[in-house]
């Protein structure tokens, strides 16, 4: 059973809760900050360890770092990767418009680095904590704590693996590479909940397999297009669902708790 | 990569990634998203996942690869049952990483 945090934890109790919330995602994180370090500076990787590490530490992006990565390898000019960097990244705009109502209050010395640490993860514990419905005042440092234990988790996983990555041979021997799929799977899954949803992804897999060899990585671009069309499209003929729910994070009390909600 | 070239790469990430993080908070704190747009943002995470996972996991140096020798196709299809019947991120990235050990050393692929 998940006890209920007392009806106004104070600003210290919020920043805590928010880093133990976020440990289970971060062990999630830890084999794929370690492959993008090894796979970026890896024989067959471009970048040097400081371009690995700034990215890590700048760009703070797991799935667009790792995709730059990749087409950093295979030659591919500046903008493409920006703008793949882009594309991948537009999904933080719907994390973004979910916790905005929440954080109007927040001035910007609050907003701009809640903003730069927005990630996936975060956006998973933050959003939880959000719909508890306690008028607590000080959510914003459950944020803060989440965000900010991610991201050092993310520096150090990053850094693992570029010293490591000298000595692997070959990453992809040891299946490294694929800790980010199986991240994302156990992300989109959960998000599978109505039709629609489930054609967008499915109009977005196929394309991107079809399209992949699209130059420019443009295969990924249509992919989501379409992957979104398919789904907005869908909607018509399947009227509005309640909103996704959010994948639970390691705690079976949790998945307990939603299940009793649901 | 020039360090020129990776400087002008990582600010340009930085720059995008930051711009779609902080102005969509910055501005939606402010004012709401039209219903439609919103509507269709939802869609954005799961287009953009699954579009990057499927080439990730059914393509390889050979091609689109769907035999045996494709030991994350296999580990994927674990992961995406752990992941529909407990939903719980943890317990598919585990069950998963190790349903591809297990297949690389079964097959030695």
């Amino acid at each position: 059973m998940t006890t209920q945090p007392p009806a106004h934890p104070t600003r210290r109790a919020e920043f805590w809760a928010g880093a133990r919330a976020i440990i289970p995602l971060e062990l999630g994180a830890i084999p794929f900050g370690i492959a993008f370090g090894a796979v970026a500076i890896a024989p067959a990787g471009k970048l040097s360890p400081l371009a690995a590490g700034a990215m890590s530490a700048f760009v703070f992006a797991g799935s667009s770092q790792f995709i730059a990565a990749g087409l950093v390898t295979s030659g591919a000019g500046l903008l493409v990767i920006i703008l793949t960097t882009f594309v991948v990244n537009m999904r933080h705009a719907l994390y973004s418009a979910t916790l905005a109502p929440h954080m109007k209050h927040l001035p910007r010395r609050w907003l701009l680095p809640l903003g730069f640490w927005l990630t996936d993860e975060s956006f998973v514990v933050s959003a939880h904590r959000y719909h508890q419905r306690d008028d607590a005042p000080h959510k914003h440092w459950f944020v803060f704590g989440a965000s900010l234990f991610m991201y050092l988790n993310w520096q150090v996983c990053t850094w693992i693996g570029i010293l490591a990555g000298s000595q692997i041979e070959d990453a992809g021997r040891w299946g490294l590479d694929y800790a980010m799929s199986v991240t994302f799977l156990g992300i989109v899954v959960p998000m599978v909940t109505t039709r629609p949803v489930a054609l967008a992804v499915a109009v977005a897999g196929v394309t991107a397999v079809l399209a992949h060899s699209l130059p420019y990585n443009m295969g990924l671009m249509l992919a989501a297009l379409l992957g979104v069309a398919a789904g907005v499209l869908a909607e018509r003929r399947w009227p509005p669902s309640p909103p996704a729910p959010l994948p639970q994070m390691g705690e079976g009390s949790q998945s307990q708790e939603s299940d009793d909600a649901a | 990569m020039t360090p020129r070239d990776e400087f002008l790469l990582i600010l340009g990430m930085t720059a995008v990634t930051f711009g779609v993080r902080y102005f969509t908070l910055a501005a939606l704190s402010r004012a709401s998203l039209p219903e439609p747009l919103f509507r269709a943002l939802r869609y954005v995470p799961p287009a953009v996942l699954a579009a990057i996972i499927a080439p990730a996991v059914l393509i390889d140096a050979s091609g689109l690869n769907l035999s045996h020798t494709n030991a994350p196709l296999f580990a994927s299809l674990v992961a995406i049952v752990v992941s529909w019947r407990t939903r719980n991120l943890l317990f598919t990235i585990v069950l998963g990483m190790l349903a591809l050990w297990t297949w690389k050393a079964m097959f030695g692929v």
